[in-house]
């Protein structure tokens, strides 16, 4: 692991046990997922790379626990999940936020539910919003906001809630080359404070070598594991740099084999 | 004619013009239909077409308004409806919101309610108007139970619709942070479905203004619909305009109710710029 610090401080760990997934279509079942086994350490960002429709998003739908896995299981810390519940936060592509609440108010949400008292919950989405650098718009509703800044917000009302565990769906999808670039900057930033066990799914080569202390590249439908890599990069990470580039060529060339056979 | 930058920007909705504007545009709009309207009433007289007491002009009938305004007749006719309104109207509400609420969320309720309704709503009010003097008497409550009744398949039919298609995108984010049930449906369901929801209830309230006059053509002794009613058969023309005049402002003020609640509650959707 390259996380310096206090390694996994803040983070849980998850086991991915033979996770199968099919999806009954007109009484036929297609597999999506076929005997994917992880483990995810505590304090690890781990990114989830593969072709569209690999069935990377439905791994992470899984251990959010929107959706039970057809055979196989999920631990967090040992403890088999069940449902979604508030140690997992996630944040999301279609960024999610509640429309009806200010910035504030979205960041809130989850430390309301679990009865912090008033004075620490101002405390606690002051701290979140300045983290994201947001703190002048906390008045703000989501539909002022442009994208970027909606997907700050998303992310500090996950980390707001003190989860051990952030699950992110291609949170950074739908942003613009640059926007994308500076989040990337700000969540491997925020994730050298947070020390959170991060699962990152994205179809990004480059975010995946910018971000991830491994990779996980997934076969095309129906996913497995196809290889694991192990990002041994300093922290701040420079994409220009050599090592950089020689990360992305390898992984290019085994992503693309996958591409390859879809094209098929 | 918007500019095609104007259409651009604001879209079919258009720039918001200067308030003042916006009042004068409105206004002048009233007082040319007052004026086509005194037009042709004394086109009627001049020209001799036909009994010049069928179409009375507009001051003739705001005189007859404001004459039974201030003999204190109208007070209690305008009491009458709008209590006979609001009664039918909160109870229809409250049923369509307690109904179609859980209608909404649980798919067993849901089942249970549907078929009836769909059954139910098909068949116009109006028809079961006389089932109600049937069974309840020909006093208030058929009245109250008439409007209930109108006003309940909207209200029910939006509510369940608004509960039924929450994004379930953010419910997922609400049970990732720790919602469950009462608070899920609490803070994430009832604010997501609010906007739908109060589409329902403005079509309620403009259903029930609709329908009283209808349950006051027969047997009631006061209300605005018994106004007309009675103008109908002494062939005062001037009161039965003047009785719809006064429906008109009054579903005009109810409306104008449910767009001031929207606004209060609906802020988050076009926020004030700043």
């Amino acid at each position: 692991m390259t996380m310096a610090g206090p390694g996994g401080a803040g983070g849980a760990r998850v086991q991915i046990e033979g996770v199968h997934k099919a999806f009954g279509v007109d009484g036929r079942s297609t597999p999506a997922l076929i005997d994917v086994s992880l483990e995810v350490q505590a304090g690890e960002l781990l990114c989830l790379l593969g072709p569209s429709g690999c069935g990377k998003s439905t791994l992470l739908n899984i251990v959010a626990g929107f959706i039970p896995p057809t055979r196989g299981r999920v631990r967090v810390d040992g403890a088999p999940i069940a449902g979604p519940g508030p140690e997992r936060g996630v944040v999301f592509q279609e960024y999610a936020l509640f429309p009806w609440l200010t910035v504030a108010q979205n960041v809130e949400f989850g430390p309301r539910l679990m009865g912090v008292p008033a004075a620490r919950r101002r405390e606690v989405v002051a701290r979140y919003l300045d983290m994201v650098g947001l703190g002048e718009h906390a008045t703000k509703f989501p539909v002022q906001l442009s994208g970027g800044m909606k997907q700050r917000v998303a992310i500090a009302r996950a980390l707001a809630n003190n989860p051990s565990i952030v699950l992110m769906d291609e949170p950074f999808g739908a942003l613009d080359a640059q926007t994308r670039e500076v989040m990337q900057e700000e969540l491997s930033r925020i994730q050298r404070v947070e020390h959170k066990t991060i699962v990152f799914v994205t179809h990004s080569i480059r975010e995946a070598v910018y971000l991830a202390d491994r990779i996980v590249v997934m076969t095309s439908s129906p996913g497995r594991v196809k290889d694991v890599f192990t990002i041994k990069l300093p922290e701040a990470r420079d994409r220009f740099a050599a090592e950089f580039t020689r990360y992305e060529s390898e992984i290019t060339r085994v992503v693309k084999e996958e591409v390859a056979k879809v094209r098929e | 004619m918007s500019t095609v930058t104007d259409l651009v920007q604001w879209g079919l909705r258009g720039a918001p013009l200067p308030r003042r504007r916006a009042l004068g545009l409105r206004l002048g709009a009233v007082l040319a239909f007052l004026g086509l309207w005194s037009l042709a009433s004394g086109l009627v007289v001049l020209l001799g077409l036909f009994n010049p007491i069928f179409l009375a002009g507009p001051w003739r009938v705001l005189g007859k308004v404001a004459e039974l305004a201030v003999n204190g007749q109208l007070w209690g006719h305008v009491a009458a409806t709008l209590e006979r309104v609001a009664v039918g109207f909160a109870t229809g509400a409250v049923l369509a919101l307690g109904l179609g609420l859980p209608a909404g969320h649980f798919r067993l309720v849901r089942n249970l309610l549907e078929p009836i309704v769909e059954i139910l709503r098909p068949v116009p009010p109006l028809a079961m108007l006389p089932l109600f003097i049937v069974w309840v008497g020909i006093g208030e409550t058929s009245k109250i139970a008439f409007i209930t009744y109108a006003t309940f398949f909207p209200m029910f039919l939006t509510t369940v619709h608004a509960v039924q298609h929450v994004d379930p995108l953010l419910l997922r984010a609400a049970t990732s942070l720790g919602a469950r049930r009462a608070r899920l449906f609490c803070r994430v369901v009832l604010p997501a479905a609010l906007p739908e929801i109060l589409t329902g209830i403005r079509l309620g309230v403009a259903l029930s203004f609709f329908v009283i006059v209808i349950s006051e053509f027969i047997g009631a002794e006061e209300g605005l619909g018994y106004l007309i009613n009675d103008g109908r058969n002494f062939f005062l023309v001037e009161q039965m305009l003047g009785a719809a005049i006064v429906l008109g402002f009054l579903g005009y003020g109810g409306n104008g109710l449910v767009v001031l609640l929207e606004r209060r509650w609906l802020r988050w959707e076009r926020p004030p710029t700043s």
